[in-house]
């Protein structure tokens, strides 16, 4: 039967080929578009959840409520108990000390006196222990223009755009300026090992990076940190399981009089994430209803011009005797294998589409070169499993009600005027 | 009708607008308080933070508007920092780093050590008459002072604040408080005047509490240990060389 079908559809072109192409049009669109969105939303998760987030993040309760302006004033204090902590409570997962700090950086002329100057954005990881994966995690060895990574305290990396920018390059000595913890004046000379680019206006614009034990030193923060961040083994972020951890650390703490008692989030409770992850679900969502309703207007449409155009025939196989259901049936049944065919076509070129925009990405940096978003420069798509059928099930599903419609017209034809329509 | 003539007299005596007095002449009394052409003071900055409080300690040399030194000397974190101000320039020495570093830009608007006040509070020593338009506006009771309210509007583009309300006492000339408003009518800082005295035959209010109404918090004292107006101030103290010194 289904032999006899494919027959028919490959040998009579006229009967598959607009209905084909019209589903190869709608699955492929909907299939580039979904990995488009997945892709740079994705980008946009990863770097947030390396830079900022983690896929947790403790902070003390009033830092939570200033994070934007970096108050180290409201710092986490006694913070190796609470690693301490930490590990024992979620031993699977990595927990890293980070702190953010902002101020001036200072590059002197031969005389010592100040040659160009910027504000910075800084940034304190764990770069000297054995075991921090901080360094990878960061991608920092691949995003070094010039240099290497510090391996001792005094030295620092500063975005390639940033050195350019304040005319300091390898080897040079610049002077970090800015508060302490406590709001004392911070002086400190680095010396720069190395420039890196991100990839993100945000990062690459002022970031200079520096070891945790530097700036702990600096800002007067010992055994203190801004933040606490948190990622998951092979640093896959899982919502659920983040949010079950967030909760269980800050039931710890509910009755706490502490002001400054540390309160955990989930990378989705932080920067907006969560619009954000709703956002690019509701729009693949939104691809794919917009799709298989226009698809199946478009194919009723196209089912009501073929049974026009086979309206002789259905009356033939009528007159023999051949019953309505089974006609219906049939026609069914061709549209299931008109639909596999345009969803497997339709679906081979959105991958294809998707992997080419994975591999060689658009560049946005110019369209956003004041962007203080962290978001990549460059947008990729990602071809993920649930794309191969993402467009696939609405192919076939709109190909089948387009013809589940028009084919209602099959049980309007009387018998007893047949071979008066068919002027026999 | 005598005594309806009368009645509407006292009457319009009472509805009459009130007179105050020229406002040019009370703010140009508060400079001659306030502002001397040159001075050397030494002062105690309390500043009150979330988790402790600082006590910063300052030796201070000025000459007239354009010309300042400070040198820190207490507690140990801040010993030896200096900062020479000339003109609309500022520069910064760290003992730490032994680095003179030019602060400019937006970072004068930047808090001075963590306190409620910005670097561009601490360089403006230009007098009231220089940079306002004054007007009288009101007369009130501050901390059992009788005090004159005083809306001084910039005449000059370059002003730290584009607006202020100035308390002043209405017997002394000095300000009891003063609120600085930006362009938009926000209230930006309040500056809380007090421990009046009268040194070197003019009245100046030896503490002064800054409060930047953006932040929480009890704001930042500024108290003078000692005061000497119009000395003699040696010209290589206004010098880069100094700052090293």
């Amino acid at each position: 039967m289904i032999k006899f079908l494919f027959k028919g559809i490959l040998r009579d072109k006229s009967r598959s080929l607009l209905p084909i192409i019209i589903t190869a049009i709608g699955v492929s669109l909907t299939v580039f578009l979904s990995g488009y969105i997945r892709g740079a939303m994705g980008d946009m998760i990863d770097l947030n959840a390396r830079f900022e987030t983690g896929h947790m993040k403790v902070m003390t309760q009033p830092y939570l409520k200033n994070k934007d302006q970096m108050p180290n004033d409201l710092a986490l204090l006694e913070v190796s108990d609470l690693m301490d902590k930490l590990n024992l409570d979620f031993p699977e997962i990595s927990w890293e000390k980070r702190v953010r700090f902002g101020g001036l950086v200072d590059s002197p002329d031969s005389t010592g006196l100040t040659k160009s100057q910027g504000p910075a954005a800084g940034l304190a990881i764990d770069l000297f222990s054995e075991n921090s994966k901080e360094v990878d995690r960061m991608n920092l060895a691949p995003a070094i223009v010039q240099g290497r990574i510090p391996q001792k305290a005094g030295e620092a990396l500063i975005s390639e755009d940033f050195s350019q920018k304040i005319k300091a390059g390898l080897g040079d000595d610049v002077t970090f300026v800015g508060s302490t913890m406590n709001g004392s004046m911070a002086f400190q000379n680095f010396n720069i090992v190395g420039t890196v680019r991100f990839g993100s206006a945000a990062m690459d614009k002022g970031a200079i990076i520096i070891d945790i034990t530097d700036a702990q030193n600096i800002l007067d923060m010992e055994d203190g940190a801004g933040e606490v961040l948190g990622y998951f083994p092979n640093d896959v972020y899982d919502n659920d399981e983040a949010e079950a951890i967030a909760a269980s650390f800050n039931a710890d703490y509910k009755d706490s009089e502490d002001e400054f008692a540390p309160i955990m989030q989930s990378l989705k409770q932080q920067n907006g994430l969560a619009s954000l992850l709703d956002y690019a679900d509701v729009m693949s969502g939104m691809f794919v209803a917009i799709f298989v309703f226009a698809m199946s207007i478009v194919l009723w449409n196209t089912g009501l011009l073929g049974g026009l155009r086979r309206y002789q025939e259905y009356g033939i196989r009528l007159a023999l005797g051949e019953a309505k259901g089974h006609i219906y049936k049939m026609m069914i049944s061709e549209a299931v294998l008109i639909g596999i065919l345009g969803s497997i076509l339709g679906s081979i070129i959105g991958l294809a589409g998707v992997y080419a925009l994975q591999v060689y990405g658009i560049d946005i940096s110019q369209f956003a070169p004041q962007n203080n978003m962290l978001m990549p420069n460059i947008i990729r798509a990602k071809v993920t499993p649930d794309l191969f059928y993402i467009g696939f099930i609405p192919g076939v599903f709109a190909m089948v009600l387009g013809t589940a419609l028009s084919g209602i017209g099959i049980y309007k034809r009387e018998t007893a005027t047949l071979f008066k329509e068919l002027e026999v | 009708m005598k005594y309806a003539i009368i009645l509407l007299a006292i009457l319009g005596f009472s509805f009459a607008p009130q007179q105050y007095p020229n406002a040019d002449t009370i703010i140009k009394n508060i400079d001659d308080n306030m502002y001397s052409n040159s001075l050397i003071s030494t002062s105690k900055m309390t500043i009150y933070g979330k988790r402790n409080n600082r006590t910063i300690t300052s030796k201070s040399y000025t000459q007239g508007s354009t010309k300042s030194f400070t040198e820190y000397l207490a507690p140990a974190r801040e010993k030896g920092t200096k900062m020479l101000k000339l003109e609309d320039k500022l520069w910064i020495y760290s003992p730490s780093s032994d680095r003179t570093i030019q602060i400019s830009g937006h970072m004068l608007k930047q808090s001075l050590m963590g306190s409620d006040l910005s670097y561009e509070d601490m360089m403006d020593e230009r007098e009231l008459t220089d940079i306002y338009n004054a007007k009288v506006t009101g007369s009130e009771v501050i901390d059992g002072r009788k005090a004159w309210v005083i809306a001084l509007t910039a005449k000059v583009t370059d002003a730290t604040y584009a607006k202020q309300k100035v308390w002043v006492d209405q017997e002394r000339y000095v300000p009891l408080r003063q609120d600085m408003i930006a362009k938009s009518g926000k209230l930006l800082k309040r500056v809380t005047l007090s421990n009046v005295q009268k040194i070197s035959g003019r009245w100046f209010p030896k503490k002064m509490n800054y409060k930047d109404m953006l932040k929480q918090g009890k704001g930042t004292d500024f108290e003078f240990v000692s005061i000497q107006f119009n000395p003699k101030i040696p010209v290589h103290i206004f010098s880069k060389a100094s700052l090293k010194k």
